[in-house]
């Protein structure tokens, strides 16, 4: 789900960074998570991706119990190395894996919002077409000719599906990345597995490492 | 769960960290370039692999593995051990772009 959270004192963040959410229990009992901010920059307003984890500390709070007008603490925003403007060049390739879409989907309606000419690939892996996260909007955002998504669904599928069904590999960074020749940035983003491999098959490719940004989410106890 | 898994669903990296290491560091982070003093790799923070972040932070070179960074965490006191590092690179202008 998408949590909307709205802060006067909020002022706009880049691309990719991301945020400290602290709950304080009536106790005293602190619990603190990082989410990633997947809208496009804006002071005063920003948008989380939570995903449940059952037995999380701070998830289930987040997704059941939170009610609009509640107030969080938040601190951010945070990360100088994950992130991407512009000014950065490009062209992007970013490859997710789950909830770890989100910071790539703050590069991509960041694009958009500013009109930028930088070509863009995604290369997204979910378990199912159910679990894409945001599938309505990059289909949409995918109609910019300089944008390319392309999914990969690695649990399940329809019979009809012609894309991927299996994890990234090498392979299938070739067909899609291009050439490292291209100068592509890479970001890459998921859980800690798909983002080790992803990085060590980019570079067995010829990306040169500093090329390739990584962000790896934890199953975090959520 | 083997011991790898383990190790493979608990390593982060700086970026995780940044939050906490922004109440000892003035400017952003996990763009801050570190030394290795282990193997002499230059590294961003962010690019670190953590560990421990529940209690702080373990920081750890991602081509030797040594302990570049250790933040501990305890009530109002954080306590930070720079003795993996040989040095720490900080832009101080403009340290949002």
């Amino acid at each position: 789900m998408t949590l909307r959270l709205e802060s006067d004192a909020w002022p706009g963040h880049l691309p990719g960074q991301h945020v400290d959410v602290r709950l304080t229990a009536e106790d005293g009992y602190q619990a603190q998570r990082s989410y990633s901010i997947a809208s496009a920059p804006a002071a005063g307003r920003l948008d989380l991706i939570i995903e449940e984890i059952a037995d999380g500390e701070v998830s289930p709070y987040l997704s059941e119990e939170l009610r609009p007008g509640d107030r969080l603490e938040l601190r951010g925003p945070i990360g100088g190395y994950f992130t991407w403007t512009e000014a950065n060049g490009g062209p992007l390739l970013l490859v997710g894996g789950g909830s770890g879409v989100a910071p790539l989907m703050s590069m991509l309606r960041y694009r958009e919002t500013i009109g930028s000419a930088i070509p863009a690939t995604l290369l997204y892996s979910s378990r199912s077409w159910d679990e894409i996260i945001f599938r309505e909007e990059l289909e949409r955002l995918s109609t910019d000719p300089a944008v390319r998504v392309i999914h990969t669904l690695t649990r399940s599928h329809l019979d009809e599906w012609n894309g991927y069904t299996r994890r990234i590999d090498a392979a299938m960074l070739e067909d899609v990345a291009g050439s490292p020749e291209q100068g592509r940035l890479a970001y890459v983003c998921g859980p800690t597995p798909l983002v080790e491999n992803v990085a060590s098959a980019l570079v067995s490719i010829g990306y040169p490492p500093a090329r390739v940004k990584t962000e790896r989410f934890g199953p975090t106890g959520g | 769960m083997g011991e790898i898994e383990d190790e493979e669903t608990t390593r982060l990296d700086g970026n995780a960290a940044a939050g906490v290491l922004t109440q000892v560091f003035c400017g952003e982070p996990s763009g801050a370039m570190i030394v290795c003093a282990g193997c002499g790799a230059t590294s961003p923070i962010g690019a670190l692999m953590a560990y421990g972040l529940e209690l702080g932070a373990i920081l750890r070179c991602p081509h030797c593995d040594t302990a570049v960074l250790r933040l501990g965490a305890a009530g109002a006191t954080l306590w930070l051990d720079l003795r993996g590092a040989v040095s720490l690179r900080v832009r101080i202008a403009d340290s949002a772009s």
